[in-house]
């Protein structure tokens, strides 16, 4: 039996020194993993850097730094694009890599933040990384113009190509990367039109496509360390309670196992030389627990609270602009509706995991994670140690959408776990179960809709309470604004360049009833855009019916203002045909919103079967991003954000029962399988002039459209989802 | 020890008879390429072939492999990843993150030896491997390439 075998693929070490010695000292250089199997390791030492952002190889092979994260997204490859665009590198032979968190810290954080969240990989630092892909273009003709003694303005670049058109001759990016390192950086550099981007904006091929293809990419599950032993944990089932004892000795003749530890106050962890082999023991070891204060909560008390929430007089305000009590008030027609959604997990496919080496001196992980700096920072705390003692290593993401970004809660774990065994590498790997029932959960919220209006039926006023869970107070506290929780808005704001709601409405109020359950919340991809789009959306959907009105054109009457919303909305229904009957048995909804800086538009339709089945047959979607990187990712990411959104809508719910999640896998919180899948039509309509995100915005719109359709063809109005507890059987 | 011919070479394993047959061959063999994502036959990121039909490793036993059935994991599928169905999702760039595609690749894979064009229908109803980044439609999209393909040559 051996645990390193010959078959393994790529093999991230620690620096043979860190192991050897037991202490933490550490090489320089970017000699650990690799997002794209061609970053081979040790690449830089040899070659200096031209600058942060670029190396370029005698080989002619351009190493392009990325700082955020690649997890299925494409980030990685867009990025890529930005830089070699400016750099006018020859794409052929562009190869990328992620300098560490613990680089960017000695470096004064020269790559910027890491953090990959918010659909913000591209729009928040394109301009940087353009600049940095400008620079080193300018440095590297300046060192070949040097080197011939002629002014650089007298140099073209084709494809990594530098030639002096007066006199003829050429040379590489690879034959003068030296050189070019020992240039002055320019202080300033201009960037292209984006009407002149070769390889920006269009759609290429993905960088990360061919390990993936014969199970030699390397996911943080699958790293292999000299000695490396393996962890499987158990947490405290109901979040807030401990773990009163536990019977070590019960397990600890079990094959394999080595150690049995208490992990902070919550959680026991069992450590053997296989994941199974730990497992196994972790199953049968007696844990007693103390389930603390929360063990009675369930999703019924919660749903009472967040009720009572929906009538409270205090609520924070998002959005409000003249008298909506007096527009109820007066109004020929008030119409009312209350909606929820339940938590979700993100339920990535790769569990959450890290592995982690310890020592009295320094600590180092290797995680899947979207923000490498705050796996850095839950590093040092977790080991007791500075973070300039400690680093991470970014591995490849199974899957992140939000859940490996804003906590790090299984690293501090697996610090803490190879805190008990210091100089030996431990893998933490959590079980699906594990996994399930301790996420941070897409919050649960209701929302109580009131509409006024008027005789011909104009939208007069709208009071729009939420009631339920903030992110923000759970997670990032320092970022709440005198108390209220400003994501909670999403998508609905009364303007600015983020999440503002699409339609005029003369009297309106938005309100925020905070209610905090203790089922810890995160960002899920989405985040509160889902939710507020559902309860908008579909509310707009039934003030159209209750007046008679065709929805697109009530929501046209309220969108003058509002061009870029407007145009998304007229781009879908002019894709699914609005104007046009629908195939016999098929009915359409439609919706929008805006969110991540993007404007997003959905149209669905389907039919319902005499037996109450719902089938999805097409979903149209528009993204106005501004400028798009790559149309061909874009799309990818439109479809994949559909499933996520009608996963939750259809099928998924974490409920709570004795105080913990009870879904605990895919049996039990199913998931969007292939039979289900529409067809999908993405249209892509960059306006230009900003910089919106792809990642999430069109999952908001999946759910409100396939809802619409569904009360076109039932007359039954889901307001509380999933979709999975109503029965759809025509009435 | 049990002996288990994975990818044409035979090996001993030193593993308890009731070890899912994913964690022997991640954790003893140690190809790594077949995924854990539920380990309850849900997700099918852990599909290999035995004997050239699809199966969930993670819920297979050692003791349930006989002696002399043939074990094929994603590293093993072609040389030089050439297998119609890994050049159709090259050519169509299927993979988002990833984790799931070597289950999706193989169990892909499985369908076609069996079924050399499936219709749609029937891809919809055969391959149940979940995919959370929701690359479905350039899943159905690469089988029906890969399918074309096979027909041709
Ligand atoms: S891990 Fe085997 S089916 Fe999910
Ligand atoms: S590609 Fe990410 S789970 Fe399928």
């Amino acid at each position: 039996m051996s645990l390193e075998p010959k078959a393994a693929p790529q093999v991230a070490r620690p620096t043979r020194r860190t192991l050897l010695a037991g202490a933490g000292l550490f090489t320089l250089g970017f000699h650990i993993p690799f997002p794209a199997r061609a970053a081979t390791l040790g690449a830089a030492p040899t070659t200096p850097e031209v600058n942060a952002w670029v190396v370029v190889k005698p080989d002619e092979t351009v190493v392009i730094r990325i700082a955020r994260s690649e997890m299925g997204q494409g980030t990685l490859t867009g990025l890529a694009q930005l830089v070699a665009e400016e750099l006018d590198c020859d794409w052929a032979r562009v190869t990328t890599e992620y300098p560490s968190p613990g680089q960017n810290l000695a470096r004064k954080r020269v790559w910027g933040d890491y953090s990959t969240g918010g659909s913000r990989g591209v729009r928040d630092s394109h301009e940087y990384v353009r600049k940095g892909g400008a620079a080193a273009r300018f440095m590297l003709v300046a060192a070949a113009a040097k080197g011939w003694g002629v002014p650089p303005a007298e140099c073209r670049v084709e494809r990594g190509v530098i030639t002096h058109g007066p006199s003829g001759r050429s040379t590489t990016y690879g034959a003068v990367a030296a050189e070019a390192a020992k240039i002055e950086p320019p202080k300033d550099v201009t960037l292209k039109d984006p009407k002149d981007w070769t390889i920006a904006g269009k759609p290429l091929k993905r960088l990360d496509t061919l390990p993936k293809l014969d199970g030699s990419q390397v996911y943080g599950i699958d790293l292999k360390l000299p000695g490396l032993l393996n962890a499987a944990i158990r947490d405290c089932p109901v979040t807030g309670g401990s773990v009163k004892s536990f019977e070590a000795a019960a397990v600890s003749g079990m094959p394999g196992v080595k150690r049995v530890i208490q992990v902070g106050d919550s959680a026991v962890a069992v450590v053997a030389d296989t994941f199974w082999r730990a497992k196994t023991a972790l199953d049968a070891l007696p844990i007693v627990w103390d389930e603390g204060p929360n063990a009675k909560v369930s999703s019924e008390t919660i749903a009472a609270v967040l009720r009572e929430g929906l009538d409270a007089k205090e609520a924070f305000v998002g959005n409000k602009a003249g008298d909506v009590a007096g527009a109820l008030k007066g109004a020929a027609k008030v119409v009312e509706a209350v909606y929820g959604v339940p938590f979700q997990n993100h339920a990535t496919m790769e569990p959450m995991n890290a592995t982690a080496l310890w020592t009295p001196e320094r600590c180092e992980v290797w995680t899947p994670t979207q923000n490498g700096e705050a796996a850095l920072a839950a590093t040092a705390d977790a080991a007791g140690l500075p973070a300039t003692s400690c680093e991470v290593y970014k591995i490849h993401l199974g899957g992140g959408f939000g859940r490996r970004g804003a906590t790090h809660d299984w690293v501090r774990q697996a610090v803490l776990i190879a805190k008990e065994m210091p100089g030996t590498p431990v893998k933490l790997l959590w079980t699906r179960e594990e996994d399930m029932t301790h996420g941070r959960y897409h919050p649960v919220t209701q929302c109580r809709m009131r509409a006024a209006l008027d005789q011909d039926g104009n939208l007069t006023g709208l009071h729009m309470r939420i009631s339920g869970q903030s992110i923000l107070a759970a997670i990032a506290p320092q970022r709440m604004v005198e108390g209220r929780d400003p994501v909670t808005f999403q998508g609905l704001n009364p303007g600015g360049p983020e999440a503002a709601i699409g339609y005029t409405i003369p009297n309106i109020l938005i309100d925020h009833a905070m209610r905090n359950p203790h089922i810890l919340p995160g960002f899920w991809r989405g985040v509160n855009l889902n939710p507020n789009a559902i309860y908008l959306e579909c509310f707009m959907d039934e003030l159209a019916h209750a007046t008679g009105q065709d929805p697109l054109a009530f929501r046209l009457k309220l969108m003058d203002n509002h061009p870029k919303h407007r145009a998304v909305l007229q781009a879908v229904a002019d894709k699914i045909g609005w104007k046009t009957k629908p195939p016999e048995g098929v009915y359409r909804g439609i919706c929008q919103t805006m969110g991540f800086g993007s404007y997003v538009a959905g149209a669905a339709e389907v039919s319902v079967s005499d037996q109450g089945e719902l089938k999805i047959h097409r979903i149209v979607a528009a993204t106005d991003p501004g400028h798009a990187v790559n149309p061909q990712q874009i799309e990818a990411q439109v479809a994949g954000s559909f499933v996520y959104g009608l996963s939750a809508a259809l099928y998924g719910a974490c409920t709570v029962k004795d105080g913990r999640i009870e879904q605990t896998n895919f049996d039990s919180y199913p998931v969007m399988k292939m039979d289900a899948m529409p067809a999908v039509e993405a249209i892509l309509m960059p306006s230009g002039g900003f910089w919106g995100g792809v990642g999430e915005p069109t999952i908001a719109v999946a759910a409100p459209a396939v809802l619409n359709a569904i009360f076109a063809a039932t007359g039954k109005r889901v307001r509380q989802l999933p979709l999975k507890d109503t029965d759809l059987r025509r009435a | 020890m049990a002996r288990l011919n994975v990818n044409g070479v035979v090996r001993e394993v030193d593993a308890e008879p009731d070890t899912p047959l994913l964690w022997v061959i991640r954790e003893q063999i140690g190809l790594t390429g077949t995924k854990y994502g539920c380990g309850i036959a849900q997700c099918g990121a852990c599909t290999v072939h035995l004997d050239g039909a699809a199966v969930r490793s993670c819920s297979m036993p050692l003791s349930a492999v006989e002696p002399g059935q043939k074990i094929v994991t994603i590293e093993g599928l072609a040389p030089d990843a050439r297998h119609p169905v890994q050049q159709a999702w090259a050519e169509l760039d299927v993979p988002q993150c990833g984790f799931c595609q070597p289950g999706m690749i193989m169990a892909s894979a499985a369908l076609l030896a069996q079924t050399a064009r499936p219709s749609e229908d029937q891809i919809r109803q055969e391959i149940t491997n979940i995919c959370r980044c929701g690359t479905y439609n350039r899943v159905l999209a690469g089988i029906k390439l890969a399918a074309e393909r096979g027909q041709a040559g």
